[in-house]
Order: structure tokens, then C-alpha cells, then sequence
């Protein structure tokens, strides 16, 4: 099995078929139940905001190693309307579309690297990393 | 069809047949046809070709029976359509080559292959839309039945109602489960209702919200939710996630979440000596 994959998401079940992936890699990669299980959340979390506020985009999934770590990196990237305050978006509770507004915030914590580069009307990339212990 | 055509085709069957079952072997692979023994797959271009034919002696301009049975035959079987797509353009650019080759002037040889184009093009189309109208109607009717599967209401005691989540919730179906649940809730009369979400394969934040919304609709009809069906590493996410579950008793199995709901109704259960 490849241990790269890159799902473009343009509707709801390309959420699916992204956490699916993010999911068979964590498998490969020898991650436990329960950090499949955040891998996968997260990767929903994020793929869903590109469904959501961008519309489309796209949701790479690949193994990373960093001396003599090995670990499984999100990047979720899309050309959307971008994030207008970033400080904002990753406080709990604030949401734009009705929601639970954990979803930022909710990845942080599930992952261990995490990054947003955004910028307005151009899109946004978002960057995260779970290390293998 | 143009007689001289026709007559050209009959008279070169065997080189056209020859090439053309060349060209079929090339393009194996294209068809992820690998596992299909070579017997078979000669046996099946044969007769391809063969029906490719008979439309040429009919001089029809859309495919006959034969065709459409056949073509139906092989996709119920786990063949590509693009298998006899191909294998009618590989006809044409054939036949083009043997056109060429008999020392045609040149506009006799575009007007008999412009006259080909023109009865091959509607069979692939045809071919085409029936093979998309066929896929059409599958997911229209597999839509239907996992909506029918999707989100059921059973009354499993006197005002306890259960209802099993299983699979991935998207928007169209939370929809499904809030309806579901309020109009059951009322019809059976439910003060209970256990919602299972041990099939549930993730529980971000779009599907806690929905279950949140679920349970405070159903307390405002006069029924209390308990969320059952709660996996470790699902509560593990939902923790880290930061979802505040706090309004509604939640329990990690089926049978459990029952027992609490006895209880509420103020029942119990017994062993019989």
C-alpha cells in the first residue's frame, strides 16, 4: 500500500472517502485504536471545512519522519475565502455557520503539530502532525 | 451503407478480424482484464466481432439486440463498458488502414469513413446513455433503500424506543434521525429513547452537534435521550475535541443505557427462579 494519499473534497462523501484513507494509513503506520480514531476525526473536522466554507479543496495525507520519529501528516489546503482572524477561529465555541465551533480547536488538541497559513480571498492551508509513540 | 463499403469489408473480414484481435490484446490491460483467461477473453472479441458485423450486413444505424443483451451481459459480469467502446474504435481505425490500403482516391476514402463515423458514433452513444440511464437507476434505488435503512424507530418496551445508528452521518441523514426520532417519540408514546451510536465509525463535531440537537428536540416533546453505544476511543476523541455531552446520561452499551431506562420508568429486570 501507498503511504501517501491526496482525496479531493468536493462534497460530503469526499469526507468520507478522506477519513477513509487518513484512516488505512494510520493502520499501516502501526497507530493505536484510539489514535486512529483522532486522525480521523481530525481529518473529518478538516475536510469538512473545506466542504463547508470553501467548497472545495483538497486533503493530502502522508508519513512523515523526523529523526528517527515517524509520524502522519494532514494538509488540508483550498483556495476559499480564507480566515479573517485567525486568533478567532481557534477559540472553542466560536463558529461562523451554526456549529459547535470546536472544530480548530478540537484538531489541536487531537493532533501534535499544528499549523495555519491563511489568507483572505486567496485560501487556506492547514498543516498537522500526530508522532507515532 | 454504401455498397462498395460493405463489399470491401466482406472481402477483407479475415485481415480486419486478424488486426483487429491484435489491437484487442494490446489494450488488455486498459480493461483491467488481466484475470479473464485468454480463451475466454478470444472467445468473448470474437464475439464482439462478430455482432460488430452483423450491424454492417443489417446496415442498422443503432445497436441491434444482440448487442445490447451482450453489452448488458459483460457489465453484469465486472466488465468495463470502455471494453466494446474500444473495441468499436479500434473497428473504425481498422477499417480506415484497410480503406487506405485498397487504392481508393481520397475523397472516396473520406466520404466511405465519414459514412462509418456516422454508424458507429450512435451505437457507442447508445451504448453509452443505456450503460448511464442502467448506473442511474441503481443509485437512485440504492438511495432509496439506505434512506429506508437509515435512521429506524423501534419500540422495544412500553415507552422505550431504540434507535441503532450504523454507518456515516451526513446532513440528509441527521435530518433523517431528528424526523424519525420526534415523530416516533410521539407515536409510540416514548418517554425514553436509547440512541446507539456503536456503528457510528466517527463522532466529530458535525455529527456530536446533530446528536445534541436530536436529544434537546426530543426533551422539548417530554422524552429524555440517553446516547448509548459510546467506544473508548470515541470518548477519548469527543474529550479532546472539547463536545460538552453533560445534558443528556450517556452509557457505553446498549444493554446498560436499557437498564437506566427501566429504572426511569421506574421498572426493573428480574431474574426468574
Amino acid at each position: 500500500m501507498n503511504i501517501q494519499s491526496c482525496v479531493e473534497v468536493r462534497n460530503e462523501w469526499d469526507i468520507v472517502k478522506a477519513r477513509q484513507s487518513g484512516r488505512n494509513i494510520a493502520k499501516e503506520l502501526g497507530f493505536g485504536t484510539v489514535d486512529q480514531a483522532r486522525i480521523t476525526t481530525a481529518i473529518s473536522e478538516l475536510a469538512r471545512n473545506i466542504y463547508l466554507y470553501a467548497g472545495s479543496g483538497e486533503v493530502a495525507i502522508e508519513r512523515v519522519e523526523n529523526g528517527g520519529k515517524l509520524g502522519l501528516k494532514i494538509e488540508a489546503s483550498d483556495s476559499g475565502p480564507g480566515i479573517k482572524d485567525i486568533r478567532k477561529v481557534m477559540e472553542d465555541g466560536f463558529t461562523t455557520s451554526g456549529g459547535l465551533g470546536a472544530g480548530l480547536p478540537g484538531v489541536k488538541r487531537l493532533m501534535d503539530e499544528f499549523t495555519i497559513d491563511s489568507k483572505e480571498n486567496e485560501g487556506t492551508v492547514i498543516t498537522s502532525i500526530k508522532w507515532l509513540r | 451503407m454504401d455498397k462498395l463499403v460493405i463489399q470491401l469489408l466482406n472481402e477483407s473480414r479475415e485481415r480486419i478480424y486478424n488486426r483487429w484481435m491484435d489491437e484487442m490484446e494490446r489494450v488488455r490491460d486498459e480493461h483491467r482484464l488481466q484475470s479473464i483467461t485468454d480463451a475466454a477473453y478470444e472467445e468473448t472479441n470474437k464475439e464482439l466481432f462478430e455482432i460488430i458485423y452483423t450491424h454492417i450486413e443489417q446496415n442498422v444505424h443503432k445497436p441491434t439486440d444482440r448487442m445490447t443483451e451482450f453489452a448488458e451481459h459483460l457489465m453484469k459480469i465486472g466488465w468495463r463498458l470502455s471494453y466494446i467502446t474500444q473495441g468499436l474504435q479500434n473497428f473504425r481505425r481498422i477499417i480506415l488502414a484497410v480503406l487506405l490500403d485498397a487504392n481508393q482516391s481520397n475523397e472516396k476514402v473520406y466520404s466511405m469513413y465519414d459514412e462509418i463515423d456516422r454508424w458507429i458514433d450512435p451505437i457507442v452513444n447508445q451504448l453509452i446513455n443505456e450503460s448511464a440511464k442502467n448506473w442511474e437507476d441503481t443509485v437512485s434505488i440504492q438511495k432509496v433503500a439506505l434512506q429506508e435503512l437509515s435512521a429506524p424507530l423501534i419500540p422495544v418496551f412500553e415507552n422505550i424506543s431504540v434507535m441503532p445508528l450504523i454507518g456515516t452521518i451526513d446532513t440528509e441523514r441527521a435530518k433523517l434521525i431528528m424526523e424519525n426520532l420526534l415523530t416516533g417519540v410521539i407515536k409510540h408514546r416514548s418517554q425514553v429513547v436509547l440512541i446507539d451510536i456503536t456503528g457510528v465509525p466517527v463522532v466529530d463535531t458535525m455529527v456530536a452537534h446533530h446528536i445534541i440537537q436530536a436529544a434537546e428536540a426530543v426533551r422539548l416533546v417530554g422524552a429524555q435521550c440517553i446516547l448509548v453505544g459510546i467506544r473508548p476511543e470515541i470518548a477519548q476523541t469527543i474529550v479532546n475535541l472539547g463536545i460538552d455531552l453533560g445534558q443528556f446520561p450517556t452509557k457505553s452499551t446498549l444493554f446498560k443505557g436499557m437498564k437506566t431506562a427501566l429504572e426511569m420508568t421506574k421498572r426493573k429486570m428480574i431474574e426468574i427462579e
